[in-house]
């Protein structure tokens, strides 16, 4: 598309680009969007034979599933962040609070920047200099920020982060430390993600990560569905909930569960997929209550700034993922997802992002409301790490707290208060 | 007074690879009656046989993103500036 940017020589068993929306193929390259309908573009494959054993033999990084991405085969060999190959935990404690049978958390803070989106930057960042691009840029609500700052220092690029001016001072701060070019902009994160668009159009050498490279980027999620099959012993989970921003990691999750269903590594077991909104920001709750397959964009208002995007991409494909396995989108209010982050420390030791707190409040309502079965056993996504949202979370020391001296007098009178 | 349009990179095969061009005042839906007079062919990337603006593209009118206004009724001042963008990026 842009002139500049070369052909793709290796894309490994990646063949194309077809159309979500029409169907229309073209070659593998740097385009984003169907120039017959403007629908999203997406990765066709041309799978080799795969095994559990070779996969296995592979590093524990997300590139044990390189052959399954449209990456070249010696990326693992290539200066990057080594995302992925993330804990499954198994949340036996947490269960027994929510009244659920099996539960575990897919935790995503052991990421190199802590949070899912080492995974799809990798991904992309691999794609973007096979196709000649120089520069590494993205419009971020914080997670992606940090992780392509940090992709590109490893690898030597130049980056620009373009974001939201009244995010997190954490997630500020954990991009501004990789020495990458950061611009806030005034507005919310879809005007950010506008003039990512028309920017992207402008500058021929910028691969902005989620916009002009999103086809190859948004498949990098799909690892996160690689790893929990694999790592409950190659089968698929029952049940399992992810937040939903722009809905790409909820559909990769399907695909990668579709995709091992087909290549014969795990059985091909009934799954259900549920997506998680804050309600400040539910466009795809809303649409799904509704009986829409259209999401109507709204203005987000949540402190679930990782999630607040009000015209979501992935939106309507949502849809089709949760009414084709039977799954459902809920949101809830910003309490509950403060309630939520701090259930979670509590019972597992896992202290996790707003959008941890959005997934796990959605699931409790989910249980609540009787559409999630207690009795199936279900993963849930811990997609970031608390530390970038410590304000929402209002972690301080909790009120009416004060220092005591340092004696054991002292220690003995706060025992008794505390007792009393 | 004419009203300007941004054409993204996917649609300028319609404009001999102009990023902008211009177009008569009007709603939304006249100004994409103009430009398809002057660029036939135009206007069905952007609306469909049913005349609905796509599902997956994102029009703006100045800083008004047309859906939150009144869609393809949506007045376009002469003076105005008119983006059009693929709506897939993000998150």
């Amino acid at each position: 598309m842009t002139t500049s940017v070369s052909t793709p020589s290796n894309f490994g068993f990646a063949s194309h680009l077809f159309c979500r929306e029409c169907g229309a193929t073209s070659a593998l390259g740097a385009s984003h969007a169907c120039a017959e309908c403007f629908g999203p573009l997406e990765v066709g494959y041309e799978l080799p034979p795969v095994t559990r054993a070779s996969i296995e033999a592979g590093p524990a990084s997300i590139w044990r599933y390189a052959s399954l991405l449209p990456v070249p085969p010696d990326v693992a060999a290539r200066p990057n962040t080594e995302p992925g190959w993330t804990r499954l935990a198994r949340a036996d404690q947490l269960a027994r609070e929510l009244g659920l049978r099996a539960l575990w958390l897919k935790d995503e803070r052991g990421n190199p920047t802590h949070s899912f989106k080492d995974r799809v930057v990798a991904v992309a960042l691999a794609a973007a200099v096979e196709m000649g691009y120089k520069v590494l840029a993205c419009p971020s609500t914080g997670n992606l920020a940090n992780a392509v700052a940090a992709a590109a220092a490893r690898a030597g690029i130049r980056s620009v982060v373009l974001i939201p001016a009244d995010l997190e001072p954490q997630k500020i701060a954990a991009t501004a430390v990789y020495g990458g070019a950061m611009v806030p902009i005034e507005g919310t994160y879809d005007d950010v993600n506008r003039l990512a668009s028309e920017l992207a159009d402008d500058r021929e050498d910028w691969a902005f990560v989620n916009v002009n490279v999103r086809p190859y980027y948004a498949e990098g999620s799909k690892t996160i569905g690689y790893e929990i099959a694999e790592q409950l012993g190659w089968r698929l989970p029952e049940q399992i909930v992810v937040p939903v921003a722009s809905g790409a990691q909820l559909v990769k999750i399907d695909k990668a569960f579709r995709e091992l269903i087909e290549l014969g590594l795990v059985a091909d077991t009934k799954y259900r997929v549920f997506g998680a909104q804050a309600t400040g920001c539910s466009p795809v709750a809303a649409a799904f209550r509704a009986g829409h397959d259209v999401v109507q964009p709204v203005r987000p208002a949540t402190i679930a700034k990782s999630l607040a995007i009000g015209n979501p991409a992935d939106g309507p494909y949502v849809l089709d993922v949760v009414r084709r396995t039977g799954g459902a989108v809920a949101d809830v209010g910003d309490e509950e997802v403060v309630h939520a982050i701090r259930l979670l420390a509590a019972t597992e030791g896992i202290f996790g992002e707003t959008a941890s707190g959005v997934t796990l409040g959605v699931l409790r309502r989910l249980l609540a409301d009787g559409l999630l079965d207690p009795d199936a056993e279900t993963v849930i996504i811990n997609s970031g790490d608390g530390l970038k949202t410590l304000d929402a979370a209002g972690s301080g020391a909790p009120a009416g707290v004060a220092a005591i001296r340092p004696t054991l007098e002292a220690f003995v009178a706060w025992e008794s208060a505390r007792a009393a | 007074m004419s009203v300007s349009v941004r054409i993204p990179t996917i649609l300028r095969t319609f404009t001999s690879g102009s990023a902008e061009v211009n177009a008569d005042p009007g709603t939304l839906r006249e100004v994409l009656a103009s430009l398809d007079a002057s660029y036939p062919g135009l206007a069905g990337r952007i609306v469909d046989d049913a005349g609905n603006l796509r599902r997956f593209v994102n029009v703006y009118v100045g800083d008004e993103d047309v859906r939150f206004a009144k869609g393809l009724d949506t007045p376009v001042p002469a003076g105005s500036r008119v983006s059009v963008i693929p709506a897939v990026a993000g998150g």
